[in-house]
């Protein structure tokens, strides 16, 4: 007997998964939530093909806390779980009809009430092994609303009875609500509702734009207290270094290496290389980063009279976000019904589960009416998690012939895991404000099984003698960070990589052949000569025009990626062409790799290029876009994608964040390349190469 | 009361004149395309067309539009351009896709067949977080292409 996917597993009920109508429709409620990655679509393919019927009789529900439980929607796993998972799950259901039918030529509409799902799957059911849909680039089911602009987005729900609502966040951190002038109260007649518990405040009304105008009247007379709570900007690698941490060891070949302090260990590795060795000491970093959805969170929520909540919610995980509303209010975790609902793409933890909250708070003070908040573009950019500043440090080793001899690296983190749940607390943030305020830990990281956090792709996947990989992740922080699309991976091959470059130009040699004498893995050499090949490696690139590489696996497990950037700095930094090649095992929807390969590649373009989270000794002030400038039309590079491998028999992983290390670290490479000096510091703005070169002379 | 002149058709709405249109054409007239993403006229997700010049709704009030005529995505659907975008598959999550079609349609308006740079310097008033551009800017040059 064969096990079933572990999400089928935790969730075997087949009714839980598919239920077949008797018009011939057949609905499929997966736990994995539509984000605009196209998730929706490929699992429609797989459940279309395993069941034998057209696309067209697919309708593809929300996941609900009344279907399967798959946790969060992230971390690129939704191909290989969810997939896997409803894979066996419709080849029971066919099973199921097949059996009732007598053999394999029946009708699923006039066998529907015949047949009974609320069975356990069987896991040594037969799979089929030819494909109609799976591996073709089947155009998304949800596009069409898109383009045509009709109401999907939480943001278009109009309920019945339905009210509208803001919250007034405090003017900085930390910051306590004193009072509200009580003319202010009065002024606010007229069908708007002033809610407060503790420094929650808020305003609820019928019209939308009133109820704005009144948020507005609100805050400017909201008497708080404030004070300093946040750290010098312009020294977060300090900030960072200063603990406490939790050491985090992902690998140490070096047996007797000093404890304590860990420069003394990384010297450690380093002084036991063959006497005559040459060292490379590198430290990198990036800054706070923000996810910077376009559509600011939103959640809908209906506090019915009898105790019950109804949430409608864009969260990653509608099953740990009512669990964690249910818990932050002391209510069974069965009264509390959460729909995802779509919205703009989130790139991680953003404020969609605290928006969630938000509605359900406001929604208590109006029993029975829906209530719908909708954040402002300044709390999106200012309120919501954000992906932690890191820094790295590298100590390497080159042997007399020009290989690495040993490897240390050290990075310094705040944790990239805050989502409601962890470590044993809601982690909504409006319970953060309310009279009996939570206090929540700083972010935690996934474990190692779950390809780690701060040390997501810190293991380099070469073949190196004698390494030392440690994470220092801070365990106190008033900057609030959480998961964001690959986590440590972006900082971490940003460093390696960069290294890997710094020393294939200390040994003399070309980055592509240094790379590939490090590197025995077959599907990691054959992404990095397809990259390479594209995008013309080995030409003599024009003047003032650099290329350079990165490459790595998404976290030592999933899809394989080499990048070659072209850049050119004149004035500004511009990377003129990304090419990337990338190989994510058997490809559900090669189109839609392609765009989430593309896609990715050019957010990493703008988080390297652009990008910073600016804040002062009290709040964050980043919070316009204009003050977070992101990637324009006009800047953003030609990415050319080349799919590699893709074999039928390879399982399918995901391609949603295998790009993001890879581009920044080509752009990085290449940059140094087209200039001469190396900027080690993220973002990669005119001003960081012009210190640089300053520097360097 | 305020009369306006929305898809062709004159619309009364009891709001105040200063109200942005964004908000009485989601609330007041149900019509849902021209998204909200910032409310400053920042990112280009509300662009409709105003006397067929694409503008960010969030920013615009309603006592401006006496007497001039305002488009929005549903009044162009279903558009040839929109073919184009979802021949493409020219997007990731969407949200900023309408008010990118809307400056689009009066982009090929004044210049029918636009190259990319061309295309690419139209919708620097827009954001794409996904890292859609290139999808997006191919696609109205194609557009362009197929008038012919």
């Amino acid at each position: 007997m064969t096990d079933l996917p572990k999400n089928l597993a935790a969730n075997p009920i087949l009714a839980r998964w598919i239920a077949v109508r008797a018009d011939g429709t057949i609905d499929v409620r997966a736990g994995k939530v539509e984000l605009g990655q196209g998730i929706l679509t490929a699992l429609a393919q797989i459940a279309s093909d395993e069941l034998g019927v057209d696309l067209a009789v697919i309708r593809m529900l929300p996941a609900a806390t009344t279907g399967p439980d798959e946790g969060v929607t992230a971390g690129s796993l939704s191909i290989m779980d969810s997939g896997a998972a409803l894979r066996v799950a419709a080849a029971n259901v066919r099973a199921r009809f097949a059996e009732a039918a007598g053999g394999d030529d029946f009708s699923y509409a006039e066998l529907a009430t015949l047949v009974d799902l609320e069975v356990r799957a069987d896991p040594d059911v037969p799979l089929r092994s030819d494909f109609t849909l799976v591996g073709r680039s089947v155009d998304r089911l949800d596009l069409p609303d898109k383009v045509f602009g009709r109401p999907r987005y939480i943001q278009d729900m109009r309920l019945p009875g339905q009210l509208f609502g803001r919250v007034v966040r405090p003017p900085s951190r930390g910051a306590r609500l004193i009072e509200v002038s009580g003319e202010v109260r009065a002024e606010l007649a007229g069908g708007v509702t002033l809610v407060r518990d503790g420094s929650f405040v808020g305003v609820v009304g019928v019209d939308e734009a009133a109820v704005g105008r009144a948020a507005e009247l609100v805050r400017r007379n909201a008497r708080w207290a404030e004070h300093d709570s946040l750290p010098d900007e312009d020294e977060l690698d300090k900030f960072l270094r200063s603990g406490p941490h939790e050491t985090i060891t992902v690998v140490d070949d070096s047996a007797a290496a000093p404890t304590g302090r860990t420069a003394g260990a990384a010297d450690g590795i380093a002084s036991r290389a063959p006497a005559g060795d040459r060292v490379l000491r590198a430290t990198y970093s990036r800054p706070f980063l923000a996810h910077a959805s376009m559509a600011p969170s939103c959640g809908v929520a209906v506090w019915h009279p009898d105790g019950r909540v109804d949430v409608w919610s864009h969260s990653q995980g509608v099953h740990p976000l009512g669990r964690a509303i249910a818990g932050a209010l002391g209510l069974e975790s069965s009264a509390v019904r959460v729909e995802h609902v779509e919205s703009a793409g989130c790139y991680g933890h953003n404020a969609a589960d605290d928006a969630a909250y938000d509605a359900v708070l406001l929604a208590r003070a109006v029993p029975g009416r829906p209530v719908q908040v909708l954040w402002s573009r300044q709390d999106e950019l200012s309120w919501a998690p954000f992906g932690s500043a890191m820094t790295a440090d590298v100590v390497a080793t080159l042997s007399a012939e020009g290989a690495i001899s040993s490897w240390s690296y050290d990075v310094f983190s705040q944790g990239h895991m805050a989502r409601p749940g962890y470590a044993g607390v809601p982690g909504l943030l409006s319970a953060t404000f309310l009279e009996d305020a939570a206090e929540y830990p700083a972010a935690v990281d996934p474990p190692a099984a779950n390809g780690y956090g701060s040390m997501r792709n810190a293991l380099p996947g070469y073949d190196l003698p004698r390494r030392r990989v440690v994470g220092h992740r801070l365990l106190r922080s008033p900057i609030r960070s959480s998961s964001m699309r690959a986590l440590g991976a972006f900082l971490n091959v940003f460093a390696i990589e960069s290294a890997m470059d710094e020393l294939a130009e200390v040994a003399g040699r070309d980055p592509l052949e240094f790379r590939l004498s490090h590197l025995g893995d077959p599907r990691g050499r054959r992404v990095l000569a397809a990259a390479a090949e594209e995008a013309g490696w080995g030409r003599p690139p024009a003047e003032g025009i650099g290329l350079g590489l990165g490459y790595a696996k998404y976290k030592g497990t999933g899809a394989y990626c080499a990048v070659v950037a072209e850049v050119e700095a004149e004035t500004d930094v511009r990377v003129r062409r990304l090419t990337v090649a990338v190989d994510v095992g058997r490809v559900v929807n090669p189109d839609g790799v392609r765009n989430q390969i593309e896609g990715g590649a050019v957010q990493s373009a703008s988080w390297t290029l652009t990008e910073r989270v600016r804040f002062d000794r009290r709040r964050v002030t980043s919070d316009t876009w204009e003050t977070y400038p992101i990637l324009r039309f006009s800047q953003v590079p030609r990415v050319d994608v080349t799919l590699v491998g893709g074999d039928a028999a390879e399982k399918s992983v995901g391609a949603g964040e295998a790009a993001q290390g890879p581009t920044a670290a080509a752009i990085g490479n290449a940059l140094a390349a087209a200039v001469g000096v190396r900027v080690r510091d993220l973002p990669l703005t005119r001003e960081a190469v012009v210190a640089a070169i300053e520097n360097a002379s | 009361m305020i009369t306006l002149l929305v898809n062709g058709e004159h619309r009364q709405v009891d709001a105040e004149p200063e109200t942005p249109l964004l908000y009485v054409l989601r609330n007041d007239l149900g019509l849902m395309g021209a998204r909200f993403g910032c409310g400053l006229g920042l990112c280009g997700a509300c662009f409709v067309h105003v006397d067929g010049v694409a503008v960010p709704a969030c920013d615009t009030p309603i006592w401006s539009l006496e007497g001039k005529a305002v488009t929005t995505v549903e009044g162009i659907s279903p558009h040839p351009v929109q073919r184009v975008f979802l021949d493409e598959q020219a997007a990731q999550c969407g949200y900023c896709v309408t008010g990118i079609i809307m400056s689009a349609v009066a982009l090929l308006g004044r210049s029918p067949h636009p190259g990319e740079p061309e295309v690419a310097a139209a919708l620097d008033r827009h954001l794409c977080r996904c890292g859609a551009q290139q999808r997006m800017v191919r696609a109205i040059v194609k557009a362009g292409e197929d008038d012919d």
